[in-house]
């Protein structure tokens, strides 16, 4: 690994730092109901919006603002799912592609509404451009909004503010942050040399004389959102790693810092809505450490290689190539891999299946967690949620019943966090031994390569990430349906216990601080938290890793 | 009987035989399921018991013995677990028997309508009924006295012995049933049904039959079920992910990784510091009406205190002599201590005692033969008429300065002003004068008990704000505030002005503590957070507090409160300590499960455990012994001292979160050596 590679992770994760603050501020203006500057801009336009879909700038009560995102998600995937099942006999198909089969179009809507996009097609010849511009672009702005309207509600909720109106927030995610950034961006894309294109794939002679189909299409708009609203689904089928959708290092490192931005600045928007930037802070620290670290197991994993390989002598300086572009090399392809499963995007520019067992086990480790920042507006509020836990256990420690923002931590707040805190394990360690039981023949590889390809399937799907292991024949009805469950219960069960537990502590009387009260604004509160976030979780998949990665990793 | 005498006998042979009786009465499965983390355990242990007779029921290959004696440990598990709670209610129930004896058949004498006297048994006494209660008699129930005053021996209920004063009216009036009347014959009106008097309720309180489970304790067990409902995924799919690579699990050694895993030490010690909690108060001789009540201490934030009794001693002491004009102080302070030499109140003392502690001299002979002038309301004066004819007086300053006015003597030109430098102060003046001549002041002053200060600033320290109470003028008050270290200060308080300032406070989001007596302390004490009655105090204060202090003494409140956090920090570092444990537990087990299949897992025996199943017995055993190792931390509770929080979290973390990380790996180390020895 050369000292360049590693002083561009360096740069990039600078510049992130330097982002997150700024953008978080903007954030908690943006969402804020009291009149400011940036209402003044926007507001007029909104107005017009909420005119056409009548909605309501009041505020609604915890219920209303659950059953309005989940109702209307719902109607939405139902929308995504129609155009799919029919996209066939539908306009702006010039590659003639058929109607999508049910199981698929199932897991595909659910998929891309749950901020997941899972893609048990191929972009190239499994959706028409109509299916991709309209119903997936729509889908990928739409559910990253939802994300951003949930974790605004979350943090009104714990600092003891109303709910808000779901479909105001929901606007304002998308006019006040994703589609001008997504416009920018896209605009970007086409500079670096993304194609943006109605025209059907192209047709080369190769050198040899051959025919050759070259697939493209209005690649940057989609790509813009793909990375911005963490959602990872890729317009081809290999995704980041094809040279259309991600052409060469500028593009690269615009793709890491988009997937990044929002979901890093809001610990700060939390930390000034909350009314103290060191709230956030600590957090945002926090998770930077972890971030870190898995970056540096990974690229240490990549670059050290397959020892059965270097035993035979085959040279290795460049790290493990293997499934990686020449044209980011071990460190970029490492770092993206990393990048893509903390903040749950699931885009990817090399192939998963083939990192190292150790620098595979990471992105596996990190979408676990779900906590190293995450994706977006979700990954925060799992964030705050096991922060709450943190001030339970340390609450306690100190002799206090424990209290977060001088919100009492009680009896209902911790059945609610019980049962969110169950959903991952369960979505993800009980489907994987029903496919290793019922469908092995599915999974390519043998032994514990394999045992990780069904793991990641369903973690990633769990964690609404969506990247893929690969080598999986996961277009199947058993691997449809039953990804198609776990993304939407991983989604949304956890979206509504945690709005009940906003809900709750909103309507609690906050106590006023005194040197007694346990502060959440400290070094040790980060050290507290990050050492609960890796117990629950490394006690939770300690044997699922051990059989998969780390024993492949011993028995290289 | 002496406390220490007491406690002693509260661990004596037969509560601990009782204890394991109990630990084997409660292995019932419909009082298992209350405690759902063991009750995974009883049903783990009825699998492998199952096995020691039909090896193969699932197809196993485990040896025999494997089975016999995980079962055995799980069974010891279990015991353990039980052993705690029962030992932590025994406590209680050899107090409640002991109760229990001095409400036996006591009999009454009832006077019925027509005015006659009639004896029944106390259990027919209703509310309303007047009783009379002679010398060496039992007062059949709790009441109020209506006429007559007798001294009350309290012992049964309080502990302690020296007898007390009831009266009709006023905040003495209150009597509990079995108690003692030592001296005199009182009336007494019963207040309480029979089932309702305090005896009965402090009974079934330390019996803890009516023991519910507190907001705290329900959050706490949520998690624990959660954690394991989560083990309980992890190991139950465990099979399926080894089954694709092509290894057999054995159930014997699943269910020993889930005993493992589910959090057993806290789980099966939740109840005891529960209950433990409530005894530590209960042994600190404060009677907490519910559990909720003594964490809600750990809580609070402001502590409402009334001066006098509390703060002060209540009674004004000499602090300073002052003279006046050409008088020298030794002048003073010899005329004073003349005129106290035969007063027997506490300020005439407090100047005798002040005369020594300075090393002044006087002459007790001069007031032999002296006729003593006893202080009265009408002359606000008290002194001695000394045989050679001197009259020596003090008293208050108006009072004197009239009397050697009357005499014909002049009045100093600064004694105005030094007098009003005492009040400015908080302190009370009192002139002393010979015949016609004014000889200067004695600084009288309400005294801060000792240590008062240094306990504040504890509290300060743990967050809790003080607030005192007085009837003082402000000014005084003031002075008394800034001397004990108070935050806080309401002079010239009236009892509305408690409530207004619970009020004002809890408004503030805050949890308020209050002691208090009388009856018009009531409301003040039902609407603080935690209200501390004194058992000397009136029927309607107790009603009305949801803990009792048997020892009147108000200033327990403060370790009411230490309790209270000592209860909250046992189960959080309990839990903590399970939980961290189970990374231990991960290292010893799972190695030890696929060693065979892939060798290669040898890199992950960190402790280097000599083969899969002694491995695994070894994290079985640490788990089980885990649990009587902590029982009398559990009892005790963790030791708490004042502290900021952030040194307190630091210093716990240490101990239990990292302890919790790291004992397991030596403990399990060195069981494995010893179970090493014997396989």
């Amino acid at each position: 690994m050369t000292v360049i590679s590693i002083l561009a992770i360096a740069v990039t994760l600078l510049i992130m730092i330097a982002l997150a603050k700024p953008v978080g501020l903007y954030l908690a203006a943006a969402f804020d109901y009291a009149p400011n500057r940036i209402n003044r801009i926007f507001s007029p336009i909104e107005r017009i919006l909420y005119k056409i879909s009548g909605v309501r700038e009041e505020s609604q009560s915890w219920k209303m603002y659950a059953l309005s995102l989940i109702g209307s998600n719902a109607i939405m995937i139902f929308i995504v799912y129609l155009v799919l099942r029919f996209q066939g006999m539908l306009p702006l198909n010039p590659a003639g592609i058929a109607n999508m089969e049910p199981t698929l179009a199932f897991n595909t809507a659910i998929s891309f509404m749950a901020n997941t996009d899972l893609q048990h097609y191929s972009g190239e010849s499994g959706v028409s451009y109509l299916s991709q511009i309209s119903v997936l672009v729509f889908a990928m702005f739409v559910s990253p909004a939802t994300g951003l309207a949930l974790v605004m509600a979350f943090i009104r909720g714990l600092t003891g503010k109303a709910a808000g109106n779901f479909f105001v927030d929901l606007i304002r995610a998308l006019t006040r942050v994703l589609l001008p950034v997504a416009f920018v961006s896209a605009l970007l894309f086409v500079f670096m040399g993304v194609p943006q294109t109605f025209e059907p794939a192209a047709t080369a002679t190769t050198i040899e004389g051959t025919q050759q189909e070259i697939a493209r299409g209005p690649i940057a708009s989609f790509l813009a959102i793909k990375e911005l609203g963490n959602n990872g689904g890729g317009f081809l089928g290999v995704n980041s790693a094809h040279p259309f959708e991600n052409p060469n290092g500028l593009s690269n490192l615009l793709q890491i810092l988009l997937m990044l931005l929002v979901t890093t600045s809001l610990p700060f928007a939390y930390g000034k809505m909350a009314g103290s930037i060191k709230q956030g802070r600590v957090l945002f620290v926090s998770m930077l450490m972890m971030l870190i670290v898995m970056t540096s197991i990974s690229l240490t994993a990549e670059h050290v290689g397959n020892p059965a390989l270097n035993a035979l002598g085959i040279q290795h300086d460049q790290g493990s190539m293997e499934g990686k572009e020449v044209r980011f090399g071990e460190a970029q392809s490492a770092f993206y891999s990393v990048i893509t499963t903390a903040a749950e995007t699931g885009a990817v520019n090399t192939m998963h299946d083939t990192l190292t067992p150790i620098g595979g086990m990471v992105p596996l480790v990190n979408m676990m967690l779900n906590t190293v920042f995450g994706g977006m507006g979700v990954g925060f509020v799992n964030v705050l949620m096991y922060a709450i836990i943190a001030v339970f256990l340390s609450g306690l420690m100190v002799g206090r019943t424990p209290e977060f923002l001088g919100r009492k931590i009680e009896g209902k707040e911790m059945k609610l966090i019980a049962v969110t805190l169950l959903v991952q394990p369960f979505l993800i360690l009980v489907p994987t031994a029903i496919a290793l039981a019922t469908n092995p023949d599915t999974i390519s590889n043998p032994g514990f390569h394999g045992l990780t390809q069904a793991l990641y399937e369903f973690t990633s799907s769990a964690a609404n990430n969506g990247s893929g292991f690969e080598g999986l024949g996961d277009a199947t009805p058993f691997w449809n349906i039953s990804t198609g469950i776990v993304m939407f219960l991983g989604r949304y069960v956890s979206m509504v216990t945690l709005l009940a537990v906003a809900g709750s502590l909103a309507a609690k009387k906050p106590i006023p601080q005194s040197s007694g009260t346990f502060r959440t604004d400290t070094a040790m509160f980060g050290a507290v938290f990050v050492g609960v976030v890796l117990i629950v979780g490394a006690l939770t998949f300690f044997p699922a890793v051990v059989l998969g990665p780390i024993a492949e990793q011993l028995t290289l | 009987m002496d406390k220490i005498e007491k406690k002693k006998k509260m661990l004596s042979g037969d509560m601990l035989g009782a204890a394991l009786r109990e630990s084997f009465v409660k292995l019932d499965p419909r009082i298992m399921m209350r405690n759902p983390v063991m009750f995974v355990v009883e049903i783990g242990f009825l699998v492998t018991l199952l096995l020691c007779f039909v090896p193969d029921a699932f197809g196993g290959s485990v040896p025999r013995w494997f089975n016999i004696v995980t079962t055995l440990i799980l069974l010891l598990t279990l015991l353990f677990a039980n052993f705690a709670e029962a030992l932590a209610e025994g406590r209680g129930k050899a107090q409640a028997n002991s109760l229990k004896k001095t409400k036996q058949d006591i009999s009454a004498n009832k006077i019925s309508s027509g005015g006659a006297i009639k004896t029944v048994p106390a259990s027919e006494l209703r509310k309303g009924d007047f009783v009379v209660v002679e010398s060496g008699e039992l007062i059949p129930g709790d009441g109020e006295v209506v006429e007559g005053l007798a001294s009350v021996d309290e012992s049964a209920i309080t502990g302690e012995s020296a007898p007390v004063i009831k009266e009709a009216g006023g905040d003495f009036s209150s009597v509990t049933g079995g108690t003692k009347v030592v001296s005199d014959r009182i009336k007494v009106r019963i207040s309480a049904d029979p089932g309702e008097s305090f005896l009965d309720r402090m009974i079934s309180l330390v019996e803890g039959a009516k023991r519910q489970k507190t907001p705290n304790e329900i959050a706490l067990n949520t998690v624990l079920v959660s954690l394991t409902l989560i083990f309980l995924i992890v190991v139950v799919t465990l099979p399926f992910f080894s089954g694709f690579l092509g290894i057999q699990l054995e159930i014997p050694i699943l269910i020993a990784l889930l005993v493992c895993l589910i959090p057993t030490t806290i789980g099966g010690l939740l109840s005891a510091i529960g209950i433990a909690g409530m005894d530590r108060v209960t042994q600190f001789n404060v009677l907490a009406m519910s559990g909720k009540a003594v964490e809600a201490s750990g809580d609070i934030n402001t502590i409402i205190l009334d001066k006098t009794g509390t703060i002060t001693f209540g009674n004004r002491m000499a602090s300073e002599f002052v003279p006046v004009q050409s008088v020298k102080e030794e002048e003073t302070a010899y005329w004073a201590a003349i005129s106290s030499l035969k007063d027997e109140t506490p300020e005439g003392r407090s100047v005798l005692e002040l005369m020594k502690k300075n090393g002044l001299p006087y002459d007790e002979k001069i007031g032999e033969g002296g006729t003593f002038i006893e202080f009265q309301a009408e002359t606000r004066m008290s002194g001695i008429d000394l045989v050679d004819g001197r009259h020596v007086r003090k008293g208050s300053v108006d009072a004197v300065k009239q009397w050697v006015r009357s005499q014909g003597g002049t009045i100093p030109a600064d004694l105005d002003d030094r007098g009003a430098v005492i009040a400015t102060a908080g302190g009370t003046p009192l002139a002393v004068a010979v015949d016609s001549r004014i000889y200067g002041l004695i600084h009288l002053k309400d005294t801060v008990k000792p240590g008062m200060r240094e306990r504040f600033e504890q509290m300060r320290r743990m967050g809790i704000k003080t607030i005192m109470c007085t009837g003082d003028n402000p000014l005084t008050a003031a002075t008394i505030a800034r001397e004990a270290g108070v935050d806080d200060f309401i002079a010239e308080s009236k009892p509305e002005d408690k409530i207004a300032v619970i009020r004002r406070e809890q408004a503030e989001g805050k949890l308020v503590a209050m002691t208090g007596d009388g009856t018009n302390d009531a409301p003040a004490l039902a609407q603080a957070d935690v209200g501390i009655a004194m058992n000397s105090g009136t029927v309607a204060a107790k009603e009305a507090a949801n803990m009792v202090d048997l020892d009147s003494d108000p200033s327990k409140i403060i370790e009411v409160v230490a309790i209270g956090k000592q209860l909250l920090m046992t189960r959080g570092a309990l839990t903590t300590f399970s939980i961290a444990n189970d990374v231990a537990k991960y290292f010893a087990i799972i190695p030890a499960m696929f060693m065979v299949a892939i060798p290669q897992m040898q890199a992950l025996n960190i402790m280097r455990l000599d083969s899969p199943l002694s491995a695994i017995l070894s994290a079985l055993i640490f788990n089980a012994i885990i649990i009587p190792l902590l029982i009398p931390l559990a009892m005790k509770g963790v030791a708490y001292k004042p502290m900021s929080t952030s040194r307190l979290l630091g210093k716990n973390l240490l101990i239990y979160g990292f302890g919790g990380l790291v004992a397991p790996f030596i403990g399990i180390k060195l069981i494995d050596l010893a179970v090493q020895a014997l396989i």
